[in-house]
């Protein structure tokens, strides 16, 4: 029997139930939507973090102390002073990855301007450090390496620190300020960032050259950290390697001893994020794949009525001339009908859906191409596997039974 | 000599019910001429079902010989048996057995759909000629419950003749209808023989017997009378004779 003919024949059922054929559409067409809605929104979000991160600077790499595990007692990062300016000038000398690199210092403590006071943390870096946390300024200008050289007592301040002790707006630029009780002229104000993925006022910042803060403020020959850049994000892992075993050689640490220290680069804060998100995905498709599989249930129970309904149009076929296999196929092709009819639906109902949450809710979506690739795939499986029973056992009538079924 | 459509020679039929063996048929033979119009009768029980299903190719002797235009039928597979089934065979039901709800071209085509040497065009073409062959070349469109229970069953007449059969089988054809469309119906039948079409016709109405040109009669599973009708009746002419109705 020619493939058309059957299709013509489903076909001729399905308009015959239109009601009932869309009720039983519905599960699928419930089940497609959500997992084309689910992945959308599971896709978005993974994307919304890759962009917060990579708006922090996606080839920033830090450098912190670690414990330092010779001596007996273990202390925390905080603590340790493993972390020099020799340190820093090792890898700025020998890595050819980075682009940009700065020691950082960094301690809390009071901004005070006249009656006006915030507590805030000053940041101890070189000029490098704009361009490593992709930051621009607003107004007045960076100070310098002569600044560095000479630990000028200037500082860039952030919008929080700005609307905090210059209340009554002012412009900051060329004020003195104080902070812990020395003073210091603002030179200029950072762009603002806002908060960051991780809730965190990046505008809460004020900066002054490293040499400032080290002597003058802290007191103290260590660094707190050393940031930098590499030259592009792929090469950011290789950076980290590289990194690692300059720190190791100027640290002089033998193969069996641990490192005092730790490098990580954007990547791996984003990737343990995505994964997050990832999992998040994972859970939503199982829901909507539980809905799609009940969708199936559905279309086997209707075709089972259908076979159970038309037995004595099975038999009358079987008497024309209808081979087993013919009324196999005639209710494979209408189950498969039917679900891939409900996929179609269900993809623009889960488009229309997508639109409507990033619309309305301002979710961040993105509907990935192989949700819908995915979504067809699985209809059509749906559809063979779960119109498959109902069809044996349309085909296995006895003709001769079916026709005098009433 | 004309040729035999049918030939069955000591055809057996059992069924085994739990541990007892039913003698549906015990040993039946006749042949069935190109051209004739044989009624097969009997009551309740007296294996006429059962010699239908095997006419039909919708059962399988138990033992014995049946052969349909020259075809053994026995031993063939079940794909076989339904070719068979849309080639050689029209069958007229009771019930008429028209899909509900498409049209009685459709219906007409629906043998043809099953034969995948006829092609579309010629498809509808056969169901035309064979819905003008019964008269309702003008209610092509109409559905079956568009229609009236003689129209219906001229619809499953043409459905009977669209696969150009040896033979056209009908099983109590006129039994759903009143005196008048039965009549009717059986004009038709005569109309289609004397064009010289072969029908076997399987009833427990007597008075069909007398419209045909043999009988043949079971009892018990074995045929007790197997006589030609040198008397045919016309039906047209009983048609005539009925009183007119009142409209």
């Amino acid at each position: 029997m020619r493939i058309l003919n059957l299709l013509k024949i489903a076909f001729k059922a399905i308009v015959l139930n239109k009601v009932r054929t869309l009720l039983t559409m519905l599960g699928i067409i419930i089940g497609v939507a959500s997992v084309i809605a689910m992945l959308a929104i599971g896709e978005g979000s993974k994307e919304s973090i890759r962009t917060t991160i990579s708006a922090m600077g996606s080839n920033m790499i830090t450098i912190q102390p670690g414990a330092d595990t010779r001596g007996p007692a273990r202390g925390s990062g905080g603590d340790v002073q493993t972390l020099t300016l020799k340190d820093y000038e090792a890898i700025k000398e020998q890595s050819n990855l980075l682009s940009y690199i700065t020691p950082v210092v960094n301690g809390g403590g009071q901004v005070i301007n006249g009656a006006n006071n915030w507590p805030s943390t000053i940041y101890g870096v070189n000029p490098e450090y704009l361009s490593i946390k992709v930051v621009g300024l607003q107004s007045g200008s960076m100070f310098t390496d002569i600044d560095v050289q000479k630990a000028s007592k200037v500082v860039l301040i952030g919008q929080t620190v700005v609307d905090n002790v210059f209340p009554d707006g002012e412009e900051p630029v060329g004020k003195m300020i104080r902070f812990d009780n020395i003073p210091f002229k603002v030179i200029g104000v950072l762009e603002e960032k806002g908060e960051n993925t991780f809730g965190q006022d990046q505008d809460d910042v004020v900066i002054a050259p490293f040499t400032t803060v080290q002597k003058r403020i802290l007191a103290i020959d260590y660094l707190n950290q050393v940031m930098a850049s590499a030259i592009s994000e792929e090469d950011a892992p290789e950076a980290v390697t590289q990194v690692t075993e300059i720190l190791r050689t100027q640290h002089k640490l033998m193969d069996h001893e641990d490192d005092d220290f730790s490098v990580r680069s954007m990547e791996e804060l984003i990737s343990t994020f995505s994964s997050t998100s990832e999992m998040l995905t994972v859970l939503l498709v199982a829901v909507a794949s539980i809905s799609l599989l009940i969708g199936g249930i559905g279309i086997m129970n209707i075709m089972y009525v259908s076979v159970k309904e038309r037995t004595k149009e099975i038999g009358l076929r079987m008497a024309v001339g209808g081979k087993g296999s013919d009324i196999l196929m005639q209710f494979l092709i209408e189950a498969i009908l039917i679900s891939i009819t409900g996929g179609v639906l269900g993809v623009l109902l889960g488009l229309s859906a997508t639109f409507l949450i990033e619309q309305f809710l301002h979710w961040p979506t993105s509907v990935a191409m192989y949700s819908i690739v995915i979504s067809f795939a699985v209809c059509a499986v749906t559809g063979i596997f779960f119109g498959w029973y109902p069809a044996r056992k349309a085909a296995a009538l006895d003709p001769i039974t079916a026709l005098r079924y009433e | 000599m004309t040729k035999e459509i049918i030939k069955i020679e000591d055809l057996k039929r059992e069924f085994t019910m739990g541990t007892e063996v039913v003698h549906a048929l015990k040993g039946v033979s006749f042949s069935i001429k190109e051209g004739e119009f044989v009624t097969i009768m009997g009551s309740s029980g007296s294996g006429k079902s059962t010699m239908l299903n095997i006419l039909g190719c919708l059962d399988q002797p138990t033992s014995g010989i049946y052969e349909i235009d020259g075809v053994k039928v026995k031993d063939l597979t079940k794909n076989e048996l339904a070719t068979i089934r849309n080639e050689k065979i029209g069958f007229i039901f009771q019930s008429y057995n028209l899909l509900a709800r498409t049209s009685a071209i459709e219906n007409v085509e629906l043998p043809l759909l099953y034969n995948s040497k006829v092609s579309t065009e010629e498809r509808r073409a056969r169901a035309l000629k064979a819905l003008e062959m019964v008269g309702l070349g003008e209610r092509l469109h109409h559905t079956p419950s568009q229609l009236s229970g003689g129209q219906q069953q001229r619809v499953a007449i043409a459905r009977a003749l669209v696969n150009n059969p040896v033979m056209i089988l009908a099983d109590e054809a006129t039994g759903n209808l009143d005196t008048r469309t039965s009549y009717e119906i059986m004009t038709l039948f005569q109309e289609l023989n004397r064009q010289g079409i072969t029908i076997t016709f399987v009833t427990h109405e007597p008075d069909i017997a007398m419209f045909s040109s043999r009988t043949v009669v079971l009892k018990d599973g074995a045929v007790i009378k197997d006589a030609k009708n040198n008397n045919i009746q016309s039906a047209a002419a009983e048609l005539a004779k009925l009183p007119k109705e009142n409209h």
